[in-house]
């Protein structure tokens, strides 16, 4: 069984002092650690951002690709090697913002991804503007008159589209987090686990404070596979933001669908060039 | 004999299913077949054509001229009766088009008529293929073996309904078609009949491709059809992307995960996989891009021709990464070039580029084999034993030769880390100037000069002592070539063709290597000698601005002296080019 510290890679995250994506990390250490993935069993995908460079904290397979384009890499990947346990981890700009199209499609095939999204509500990486999750009326250097846009709610639109399991953790409740993110990896289905995190330089309104007034745990009795109830949960932000497992389902997956790699991942089977001398006698 | 039919009708009339059935006819009677097609962006309606040609000579073009016409719609009897060689048939449906046509340059084949005599006005199609069959006195043995095997699924009855409407079709042109004095040269042994994208796709299967995704864009949805069609046979994955720039990254992402992997778009959608190029580029990972250029800029003629992204092949993406950048004349080069992208892709981790165009995408040609021992394959990652033996790897290690090891993440316990942000040799962000550079120099610098060595010069085709050269490159070398033949009488000319397009081989000594070289074609190393010493040298393109003229000379310092260049979306027929070249050298000589 892997130890805690067989992911810590040894660098000092470029993050600032009381980032929330410290607990993040943390967070995800320890899940790794009790559901004993080694290193080289899992990948993380990431696109850029503050959350870009979560892998090059801990030690695995790792694609740190363009802004926004996580899920399709990760997607690729999945289906050339559906034994491998792949993570892609964004932002709430990359995966809400310039990934947009793909995270929809992704939840649409239900491909059996875990998607962590650090949401901060606020672009960290480029100083400042605001999110696609931006709370409305929130000022900006760029947004003089506050944001004019209603922002977009993750959770939501996850349900809407029957994601397979549709989750909310906070970066001040690491014990929490850390059971969600095990939760998601054991789920069999595209997992879009939406984790509020301050951002403490550039986000003065979202604060560790603003979040601990309003976040709380689920109650335990709460049937996530209700979807009427889940899509209420879904809409509840203001006053009372719920954390927890807010919906869930067991569709079918896509790797399973794919009759190609029902037995063997495809970077396992072997190659059939020489059969290509058969298919051109199609042609005569 | 070289004979030319011409099928003109509405989209969704089935032009198509008649031109690929006498194309199949032709070419297993064992002619040399040219087909190509001019389509609109519709599927019902509007004027669309379908061009074969045939004869007991290798051809590789359309001629202008057309010894029959199968005109569906009234048409295609405005816009092509002129066509019609001196002794050519046009042959309609009087009582369909409601329409009489005199004189003996017109028959008329009552295809519905005759069609629900033998069953249904469904069996017109089958009716005019068996008549231009009797036209041209061609037994219909071939063609109903043709409909045994396109209909046996369906059942004996509609297989034994389109035999008979393929005799009544045929036998009624035998008996109402006295002047039709086509005489067919003897059988030879069958040919294969292949179009473009199909050399494409088949390329891709034998370089042992696993995964295509791609978002359907003409001219290029042909490859993600055909390559479908083989996923259960190959054990491939084809993904519909939900754009083009997550077709790209996913092919990435496989590549990443270990398999050979491809995405196929048209102008318009490499526009978007652009950055996803650069990502390529940056994590050294090996993919394979076919680029179908149309017409553009914007969406353009979405259905036609045009050689105008050559240049935007060669320069997108930002920042500086080597790649490679080949266009194939014909379909056996589609496949041959197609398989050797997929190796330099792998050998070198870069991206590569099969370029073609609606015309070599749609067009068919005969070919009496394909050489399959000329393909090549070689798995160039780290996998199995070898890879679980690897202790401190590093995926973007420096070597002498700037290729690091590829390993497959998971089969090993190293693991395999990469970056679109710089990185070091691990594959983790740096920020550091001494890292930087040596990276360039690794993934860049060092390769350039092993890559360049691996592209074969130009093939020349003509006269030994030919004084005149035609210059062109990807899909115009079966006109060229025609044009050539036409001319030899006449002046001491040959033809260039560039199929290796970037790096451009210049002081290269390769040779043509693995892909196959026409009989009557050899490869030109010194190529630049002789265009120097050539006394007129003609670059034909179909764009509007000379895109090869102008690399040529930026890449080597030589200018031709002239240039042809069409860009009205349709491909040039070998009159169409001949007039050209002629008016052209009568100008300069």
């Amino acid at each position: 069984m892997p130890a805690l510290d067989d992911y810590y890679r040894g660098k000092t995250p470029a993050w600032c002092p009381g980032c929330g994506n410290f607990a993040i990390l943390k967070a995800f250490q320890q899940a790794m650690a009790e559901l004993a993935i080694e290193p080289h069993q899992f990948t993380i995908v990431s696109g850029i951002g503050q959350a870009g460079k979560f892998p090059h904290y801990v030690l695995c397979n790792t694609f740190n690709g363009l802004h926004g384009r996580t899920l399709p890499v990760a997607t690729g990947i999945r289906l050339v090697n559906h034994e491998m346990l792949v993570i892609a981890v964004a932002g709430d700009g990359d995966c809400y913002g310039e990934g947009g199209n793909h995270l929809v499609h992704a939840m649409r095939r239900n491909v059996n991804l875990k998607l962590f999204v650090h949401d901060n509500q606020i672009y960290g990486l480029t100083k400042g503007q605001p999110s696609p999750t931006s709370g409305e009326g929130m000022i900006t250097k760029n947004q003089p008159f506050g944001v004019f846009s209603e922002p977009l709610n993750p959770i939501a639109l996850a349900v809407a589209l029957d994601c397979s399991f549709v989750a909310r953790g906070f970066a001040g409740d690491i014990a929490f987090l850390k059971d969600l993110m095990k939760a998601a990896i054991r789920h069999k289905g595209f997992a879009l686990l939406d984790i509020l995190q301050p951002c403490v330089t550039f986000n003065k309104v979202n604060t560790y404070e603003w979040y601990r007034q309003r976040v709380y745990r689920i109650e335990p009795d709460y049937n996530p596979e209700e979807k009427s109830s889940a899509f209420q949960r879904a809409l509840e932000w203001g006053d009372r933001i719920p954390t927890g497992i807010l919906y869930r389902n067991d569709r079918p997956l896509l790797e399973e669908r794919i009759p190609t790699i029902k037995d063997v991942p495809l970077v396992l089977q072997p190659i059939a060039t020489a059969r290509v001398e058969k298919t051109i006698l199609e042609f005569y | 004999m070289d004979y030319s039919i011409k099928i003109g009708g509405e989209a969704g009339q089935g032009i198509q299913t008649i031109g690929d059935t006498l194309a199949k006819v032709f070419s297993r009677s064992g002619y040399h077949v040219f087909t190509h097609q001019d389509y609109e962006s519709r599927i019902r309606g509007g004027h669309n054509f379908y061009q074969v040609r045939f004869s007991e000579k290798g051809i590789s073009a359309s001629r202008r001229r057309v010894d029959i016409i199968v005109a569906l719609d009234r048409e295609s009897i405005t816009r092509h009766r002129d066509e019609l060689s001196d002794n050519g048939v046009l042959i309609y449906d009087a009582a369909d088009l409601k329409l009489v046509l005199e004189g003996d340059s017109f028959l008329d084949v009552p295809f519905t008529e005759i069609a629900l005599r033998q069953g249904s006005k469904i069996l017109a199609n089958t009716v005019a293929t068996g008549a231009v069959l009797g036209m041209l006195r061609v037994e219909l043995d071939i063609f109903e073996k043709i409909i045994d095997d396109t209909f046996r699924k369906k059942g004996d009855e509609i297989v034994e309904a389109n035999r008979r409407a393929a005799r009544a079709g045929h036998d009624y042109a035998v008996r109402n078609c006295p002047k039709c004095a086509f005489i067919p040269s003897q059988f030879g042994r069958p040919k294969l009949l292949i179009n473009g994208v199909e050399g494409i796709a088949l390329g891709a299967l034998a370089s042992g491709c696993r995964f295509y995704a791609a978002y359907p864009m003409t001219p290029s949805t042909g490859i993600m059809n055909y390559l479908a069609g083989k996923a259960k046979e190959y054990g491939l994955i084809v993904e519909q992307a939900e754009d083009e720039i997550a077709a790209i990254n996913m092919a990435i992402g496989a590549s990443f995960a270990g398999v050979r992997a491809m995405t196929g778009t048209a102008g318009g959608g490499f526009a978007l996989m652009v950055e996803g190029l650069s990502l390529a580029g940056m994590t050294e990972t090996p993919i394979v891009i076919a680029l179908g250029q149309r017409p553009a800029p914007a969406t353009g003629l979405p259905t036609r021709t045009e050689q105008g992204d050559l240049l935007f092949a060669i320069h997108a993406a930002h920042g500086e990464f080597p790649r490679v950048v080949f266009a194939p004349g014909t379909p056996e080069q589609a496949l041959f070039l197609t398989n050797k992208a997929f190796d330099l892709a792998e050998k070198y981790q870069i991206p590569t580029f099969v370029v073609f165009d609606q015309y070599l995408a749609d067009s068919a040609w005969t070919f009496d084999g394909f050489d399959v021992k000329r393909i090549r394959y070689r798995d160039y990652r780290i996998r199995g034993e070898e890879w679980r033996q690897v202790t401190a790897y590093k995926r973007h290690a420096f070597t002498d030769n700037g290729i690091s090891p590829l390993g497959v993440p998971g089969q090993s316990k190293n693991l395999v880390v990469t970056d679109s942000d710089e990185h070091d040799e691990e594959g983790h962000i740096i920020e550091d100037a001494e890292t930087r550079v040596s990276m360039v120099q690794k993934r860049l610098l060092r390769k350039l000069p092993q890559i360049r060595r691996e592209i074969a010069p130009p093939l020349f085709y003509g006269e030994e002592g030919a004084d005149t050269l035609l210059v062109c490159w990807g899909s115009l070398y079966g006109i060229v070539k025609e044009v050539v033949d036409a001319l030899a009488n006449v002046r001491k000319i040959g033809m260039l063709h560039f199929s290796e397009l970037f790096p451009l081989p210049v002081g290269s000594v390769a040779s043509a290597g693995d892909i196959p070289v026409p009989t009557g074609v050899r490869p030109e190393t010194d190529f630049l000698s002789r265009l120097k010493e050539a006394k007129a040298s003609l670059c034909v393109e179909q764009n509007a601005t000379g895109q090869f003229e102008r690399f040529f000379r930026a890449e080597t310092g030589y200018a031709f002296d002239h240039a042809i260049h069409k860009y009205d979306g349709r491909p040039f027929t070998v009159e169409e080019l001949l007039e050209k070249v002629s008016a052209c050298l009568g100008r300069l000589l």
